[in-house]
């Protein structure tokens, strides 16, 4: 009986609110859609910014007359190096015949491989490279460098590449974070501005229901419902929309274009599932909670 | 204008040396029972100034004053829209200032309230309106079906049932207001300027209908500025002035036994 009677009330207040009950579904529904269209491209965009901080590498050349067990030996050394994340051997051979892929001509007027053995180093946080170059080849007191091992030629790590992507990726991702916390503060003010807005015009009538002798919970929950219905429709009115423009806009792009099928954005039917939650939530409890300042009659 | 009523006050205090000081004690058996009750909205406005008075079971008193004498100040405690800031106010032998503010709308139920401006809910017929003081209380749909439309042919408003507020007369409104916060049956009705917007006809109507209210047993307060309407009524009269208690007397003549009838006929004819 209870919760028929709140569910007929919310919808009766629906009805004779049409206006408010609108604006308040508008309201729901616009910042859905930014955030559904925001969220997977801030998501993209801080993935691609992390795919390129892994590609801070450094590389450690080998001395060209080493034998196996010079390059076992470093092999261990590296293993053992806290900050090193992943390391990869190519070869002289490997190297060779990757580069001479892709230069067929300038390598078979060159006859010999003229390529060092090499270890490629992934630090296990793209900022800590620095240091882990100087761990590999600390600075030597006369100036310019030495090495850990006698094997090694020398340390590089392309260093004015590095530097750029890291502090760029690191701006990017900033202010990806810092947009997205807005977005979100931003519509969650909206959403409950508007419910506030439309609860005020019935300030009076709350009031008049206290005086009846209503409890507050008698009063509050056909307002949360009403909270609940208006999310819900807002949310799925955007939801729907978004899987409209994913399969008319971005699936073909997609097709065409690797870029757009970034890395790893956001699963699509669980980007849905956060929305709609977070529509009804926020909805819900907004008109719940702004009650509270009409129910002190 | 009101800085000088404030300083009239004050003063008259100082000159008076016997205020009200003795404690008054809440007699036994009273629906309402002020005693030493004191409202002040700041340290200067003083709306009750240690009031005190009894109301017995059955009794129909009207609460009389100019405007800021302090009536709708002892209105809104005795519904617990405000609390005192010293002195008891109990009724039916409860203490309000013990109920706690969760419990407030459970003491409501036992009260029937009217107001000068009606207060009904915009947005609900006549009938809904009525019907929601029964579902506060968690009434089944069967016994609103009953209960609704009997009270508001008592009031007289079997043919607007379906009617929204904004569509009736100031009159009918009231009686709305009435017959909701008679539904329940409380054995307290308090009412606040309840023909402070009405003309002098529809205003006897109105007071008939509480007057029926009060044959059945169910105690009326009321409060109002009306003197001419008090004067005919001929019943228990407490009269404020800037928040005192400065006349509670039982009228002469006070005919308890009369029917709604005659009560009509001899308002109507005193009018004349």
């Amino acid at each position: 009986m209870r919760p028929v009677f709140f569910l007929r009330e919310a919808i009766r207040a629906l009805k004779r609110n049409a206006i408010p009950s609108f604006a308040a579904m508008a309201t729901v529904l616009v910042t859905v859609l930014v955030l559904g269209v925001f969220l997977p491209v801030v998501q993209a965009t801080t993935g691609a910014a992390n795919e390129v901080r892994n590609k801070v590498i450094a590389d450690v050349y080998l001395k060209s007359d080493v034998k196996k067990a010079d390059i076992q030996r470093v092999e261990r050394l590296l293993r053992s190096e806290p900050l090193v994340g992943h390391i990869e051997f190519i070869s002289k051979e490997q190297a060779y015949a990757s580069e001479r892929k892709r230069n067929p001509k300038a390598y078979e007027l060159l006859g010999s491989n003229p390529l060092p053995d090499t270890f490629r180093v992934t630090p296990k946080n793209p900022d800590d490279i620095g240091k882990l170059k100087d761990a590999l080849a600390p600075a030597a007191p006369g100036g310019g460098t030495s090495v850990v091992d006698p094997a090694i030629d020398e340390v590089r790590n392309r260093e004015e590449d590095t530097n750029k992507i890291l502090s760029v990726t690191r701006v990017v991702k900033i202010t990806m974070g810092l947009l997205l916390g807005l977005l979100g503060v931003a519509s969650m003010l909206l959403i409950a501005n508007t419910i506030r807005l439309s609860l005020y015009a019935r300030r009076r009538e709350v009031e008049v229901m206290k005086l009846v002798g209503a409890t507050d919970w008698f009063i509050r929950w056909p307002f949360v419902l009403e909270g609940v219905i208006v999310g819900a429709a807002g949310g799925l009115i955007a939801v729907g929309l978004l899987v409209v423009a994913k399969i008319a806009v971005v699936d073909p792009l997609a097709e065409d274009f690797a870029l757009i099928a970034a890395p790893d954005t956001i699963d699509f039917p669980l980007l849905i599932g956060i929305l709609l939650v977070a529509a009804i939530a926020v909805s819900a409890l907004g008109s719940g909670l702004s009650l509270r300042r009409f129910l002190r009659v | 204008m009101a800085a000088t009523e404030r300083h009239l006050r004050r003063r008259r205090r100082r000159d008076d040396p016997h205020r009200p000081s003795a404690p008054h004690t809440p007699a036994t058996g009273a629906v309402i029972s002020f005693s030493g009750v004191e409202k002040r909205y700041s340290t200067t406005d003083v709306a009750l100034d240690g009031v005190s008075f009894d109301i017995y079971p059955g009794e129909f008193v009207f609460l009389v004053g100019h405007s800021g004498s302090g009536k709708s100040t002892a209105m809104k405690l005795l519904i617990k829209e405000l609390e005192p800031t010293a002195g008891e106010i109990r009724v039916a032998g409860r203490d309000l200032q013990k109920i706690p503010r969760q419990r407030v709308p459970y003491y409501r139920r036992n009260l029937g309230v009217i107001f000068q401006d009606y207060k009904l809910l915009p947005n609900r017929t006549v009938y809904e309106n009525v019907a929601y003081a029964l579902q506060v209380t968690g009434g089944s749909r069967r016994e609103i079906r009953a209960k609704v439309p009997d009270i508001l042919r008592l009031t007289g408003l079997s043919t607007k049932l379906h009617n929204y507020p904004d569509q009736l007369s100031g009159g009918e409104q009231q009686r709305v207001a009435i017959a909701r916060a008679f539904v329940n049956h409380p054995p307290l009705l308090i009412a606040d300027e309840p023909t402070g917007n009405l003309d002098p006809e529809t205003s006897i109507g109105i007071m008939q209908l509480i007057y029926r209210i009060n044959q059945t047993g169910t105690t009326v307060l009321v409060a109002t500025h009306d003197v001419a309407m008090v004067d005919k009524m001929r019943r228990r009269v407490i009269e404020l002035q800037a928040g005192r208690v400065v006349r509670d007397e039982k009228a002469g003549a006070y005919a308890a036994n009369e029917n709604t009838r005659e009560f009509a006929i001899r308002m109507r004819s005193a009018q004349g």
